[in-house]
């Protein structure tokens, strides 16, 4: 029993750990092109060529050094909201309150950078965003509590928790925290803008020399004059932080149990009620951190045209649909973010280039989220034909389980060896 | 072949009213049969028969293909390749309802009943009324009398079935496929569901409609109940037909031998308990209440000491799921107390339990007992990741520390298993338990609450499980063996209590195990009548 499990790096091997990879991957590239196959039909309808519209929106997303920057903008919102939604969903709560979280972390944040405004930023930064995180894991953990010792549904307290928040900050922002500029003259509800030394910097990467010139870059740094900003860092810094907390860690270990069997869970010794409190409060803590980086990061106040989606132009119920398409899996969540963070981008193009309401990315979307949703019991009963069928069953996992790389693949037929001597 | 020429016995009057033909099944022959599913080849080329008047008994372990080739038989799955042959005509069988016109009727281990409809009624269903549009109940009511009263399978026509119990509602069944002019009944696990008293009546009335002239295909696991029914027995594994073989002449060993492919251990022997244990857990006027709402466990009282395995027989759903339960700290006790090696433990939570030293093997292993999508790894640790061997400051988790310790005990409990990393869900029934087990014993827990430990394990397993069982009493554990299946509970049990509805009947004592009197037990016959009436 001492004898290690041999890992074999043959070519066979190796290939055939691509080969399950691929396959596991493949559904949803499928998904995509049926998407994608779908939105054409919805084009031609509209009578827009789909390459036409295709290509303008590639264009869009990805076509120029700014572009490329405000895909990533879009983007950094999107995926804080998916690592906590990662979460949630994995401790079996159906979180659909990004809004209201995201809403809860920037009014807390907002108000914290403007009360500290003339604070060192070495300190009022870290108090702000953490004022974010924690108005926002409250909001979420709200609904959790509700659920775990009242039973009421999650899906439907998070949706009424967020139309509070609208309200709550419709109400703040016309009121307490209204930019007192504004205040009798337009009254446009937003807060003072935070003060200088609190706003997250924005990025910018430095090129080597000549590669500018290269690509006939303006600036000898790339995304220099791109609102892009160092959210985007901390939101992919935090993806893989709670990817290691999901899969590392006993918390992520409890909160999955949780999610998956309840019962087992809870005979195993595991706190099943605080455990559902424990996802919620890592969902909303994350929402409401997408808030308040949007603040601090890119906007630097807090408004809104009193509409749902005024301030989180819907990055609350799109990080839903990043999560997933990422394979709930925060590390999954960072391409998938970029992609529909490209996608919006693009749209916007493609309506002024070619007249297309931008309402049809929405859609496309949703159309997105069915194909991938339905590729997964796709995936499933692949994966059962080849675990059935005598096959490597470690690579025969849903798109659930954590990836694992080829190297850490064990060979099943040395192990039914190990245990059958 | 016509059907003039002469006359079954089930081809009365009244089923042909019922515009369903008079069936003659003289012999049946399922030749060369293959069934593939994707990936999988479920029925590797078998050859089957069965002629009217014999009871053929189908055996064989799980997995191995019974009941495949079976709802082939009844028209549920169409064979990839082999052919089925009807009285020396090949036929095809396209659909239940195709096998029912045939004259072939099939009971499932699951019932076909609608709770709320009265016996006549479901019978009814899904017939063509000789009244057109109206039910003819009546008509229905007599013909089942008639058949009940010819086959002693005792039925009101006009109860409800919510009301009928377990072995009732099977006669219901039975009756049902009569009354369709089943000339071959195919019984899946049949007695699983059935005291011993109701599977000897079962038996006297299959052996009668086999004397009638019908043919009955017998499904089963149960080595005794084979060889006290059956004519002929066809043993199946891993698909493949073993051979078919007359039942006089064979011997349980012999048969558990074909099942497995390898010699078995049937019985044990069970030293007795080397000294009086303590008592490590103790149960006083513990009551429960059931999923449905009443007292599922009344006043349940009892003992058990270190080094002692205390069976629990009964028939399923009287009570022993709510005891079970209710120790594990699942559910929780409404009165009474449970006393854990002298400290009272009523309505504490699993976590405690576990620090007193119980461990729980639960019935339902995918429901209670692992996390389907967690890897072989992930479950072993299910109760102890939170511990200093598996993580690193109580919060980072030791992978290769976990990885190590499953790997050990995949190999001391024999855990067939690709890997470490696999999905549980992807392991057998029998290898799930093990490694159930595996986690379960790791603690060397005080007191062991096995709940139907071997329910749908292969006998290999199931086997391996009993010795696993039997060293931990020899290491002073306190047992408690719940289990439906009254061998299991006989060989192993230094006591045995009795559960009916809700509460314990009886105590008996190894030694004095008699299947009948137990049997009386499950069934509710109190100790008080049965010694009057001894």
């Amino acid at each position: 029993m001492n004898r290690v499990i041999q890992v074999r790096t043959t070519s066979t091997n190796w290939l055939r750990a691509v080969g399950n990879r691929l396959l596991d991957v493949a559904p949803l590239l499928v998904a995509l092109i049926l998407a994608f196959l779908v939105g054409s039909v919805l084009l031609l309808a509209l009578n827009v060529s789909p390459l036409a519209g295709f290509s303008s929106m590639l264009q869009g997303a990805f076509g120029s050094e700014n572009t490329i920057a405000e895909t990533l903008v879009k983007a950094t919102p999107m995926l804080l909201v998916a690592i906590g939604i990662c979460i949630s969903f994995r401790g079996g709560m159906i979180n659909v309150g990004g809004e209201g979280q995201m809403i809860a972390g920037a009014v807390a944040g907002v108000t914290v950078a403007l009360a500290l405004s003339t604070s060192p930023s070495l300190i009022a930064v870290p108090l702000s965003i953490f004022a974010g995180f924690l108005a926002g894991a409250i909001y979420g953990g709200l609904a959790g509590w509700l659920k775990a010792y009242f039973n009421v549904n999650e899906i439907l307290s998070t949706i009424m928790l967020n139309a509070i928040a609208v309200q709550m900050m419709n109400y703040l922002l016309n009121g307490p925290l209204l930019d007192p500029t504004e205040a009798g003259v337009n009254h446009v509800p937003k807060t003072a803008r935070i003060a200088e030394q609190l706003q997250i910097a924005r990025l910018s990467i430095p090129l080597p020399e000549g590669v500018a010139e290269l690509f006939s870059l303006q600036n000898a740094e790339l995304f220099a004059r791109t609102r892009l900003h160092w959210g985007l860092i901390i939101a992919i810094v935090l993806a893989v932080l709670a990817y290691f907390l999901l899969w590392r860690t006993t918390i992520g270990y409890r909160i999955r149990a949780v999610g998956e069997n309840e019962r087992a869970a809870k005979y195993a010794g595991i706190r099943v009620r605080w455990n559902m409190v424990l996802a919620m409060l890592f969902a909303g803590g994350f929402a409401g951190l997408a808030g308040v980086v949007q603040v601090l990061g890119l906007q630097y106040r807090l408004q809104t045209d009193g509409s749902a989606t005024g301030f989180t132009a819907n990055a609350g119920f799109n990080g839903i649909v990043a999560a997933l398409f990422g394979g709930l899996n925060p590390l999954g969540a960072i391409p998938a973010s970029i992609f529909f963070g490209g996608l919006l981008v693009g749209a916007q193009k493609m309506q002024r280039d070619l007249g297309v309401p931008a309402a049809l990315i929405t859609s496309l979307n949703g159309l997105i989220v069915i194909f991938a949703v339905s590729s997964e019991y796709f995936r499933a009963a692949l994966a059962r034909r080849r675990s059935l069928g005598g096959g490597s069953m470690s690579g025969a996992q849903p798109v659930t389980a954590p990836p694992e790389t080829a190297e850490t693949r064990i060979d099943p037929g040395d192990s039914i060896g190990l245990v059958s001597s | 072949m016509g059907f003039g020429n002469y006359r079954t016995p089930h081809s009365y009057g009244y089923v042909m009213t019922e515009r369903s033909s008079p069936h003659a099944i003289q012999s049946l022959e399922m030749r060369g049969v293959v069934k593939r599913f994707p990936g999988v080849m479920a029925l590797k080329g078998v050859d089957f028969d069965v002629r009217a008047g014999e009871i053929h008994a189908l055996l064989g372990e799980n997995g191995a293909g019974k009941s495949t080739l079976m709802k082939i038989l009844y028209g549920l799955y169409q064979p990839t390749d082999g052919e089925i042959v009807l009285n020396g005509t090949p036929v095809t069988i396209h659909s239940p309802h195709d096998s029912i016109s045939r004259g072939i009727g099939m009971i499932h281990q699951h019932f076909m009943l609608v709770p709320s409809l009265t016996v006549a009624e479901n019978v009814a269903l899904g017939m063509k009324s000789g009244r057109g549009s109206m039910l003819d109940l009546k008509q229905i009511a007599k013909a089942l009398n008639e058949l009940s009263e010819r086959y002693n399978l005792k039925i009101d026509p006009k109860r409800p079935i919510w009301q009928l119990a377990v072995g009732e509602q099977q006669r219901v069944e039975i009756i049902r496929a009569l009354y369709r002019g089943a000339a071959l009944l195919i019984l899946d696990e049949p007695t699983a569901v059935l005291t011993p008293q109701e599977s000897d009546h079962l038996f006297t009335v299959l052996k009668q409609m086999a004397a009638e002239g019908h043919a009955v295909i017998f499904i089963s696991h149960k080595l005794h109940e084979v060889l006290a029914i059956s004519n002929r027995i066809t043993v199946l594994r891993d698909g493949a037909r073993v051979d078919t073989i007359p039942t006089v002449g064979a011997t349980k060993l012999s048969l558990a031998e074909m099942m497995v492919g390898r010699p078995v251990v049937l019985e044990y022997e069970v030293p007795p308990p080397a000294a009086e244990g303590v008592v490590r857990l103790k149960l006083e006027a513990v009551s429960a209440m059931s999923e449905r709402g009443d007292l599922g466990l009344r006043e349940a009282a009892l003992e058990v000491r270190g080094g002692e395995i205390l069976g629990v027989a009964g028939v399923s759903g009287n009570g022993q799921h709510e005891l079970a339960e209710v120790i594990a700290g699942m559910r929780p006790a409404v009165n009474g107390k449970i006393i854990i090696n002298g400290a009272v433990s009523t309505n504490i939570t699993p976590e405690v339990l576990r620090k007193r030293g119980v461990a729980y093997i639960p019935e339902e292993r995918m429901i209670d007992g692992v996390v389907g999508k967690f890897t072989v790894a992930e479950n072993y640790v299910l109760k102890t990741h939170g511990e200093k061997t598996y993580t690193r400051g109580g919060l980072w988790l030791n992978m290769r520390a976990v990885a190590n310790a499953c790997r050990k005990a995949i190999h001391n409990y024999e855990i067939k298993t690709p890997g470490t990393d696999t999905p549980i869900k992807n392991l057998s029934g029998g290898n799930i338990q093990k490694l159930v087990l595996a986690r379960e014993l790791a603690e060397n827990p005080g007191v062991l609450i096995a709940a139907q430990p071997t329910r749908g394990v292969d006998i290999g397993a199931t086997e391996y499980i009993h010795r696993r069982l039997l060293d931990e009493r020899a290491k002073g554990t306190a047992i408690l063996l719940i289990s439906e299946d009254l061998d299991e509970v006989m060989a192993l049990s230094d006591r045995i209590i009795v559960m009916y509805e809700g509460q314990i009947v009886g105590e008996v004592v190894r030694g004095a195990y008699d299947v009948r009197h137990i049997g009386a037990l499950m069934a509710g016959v109190t100790a008080e009548a049965l010694e009057d009436s001894a």
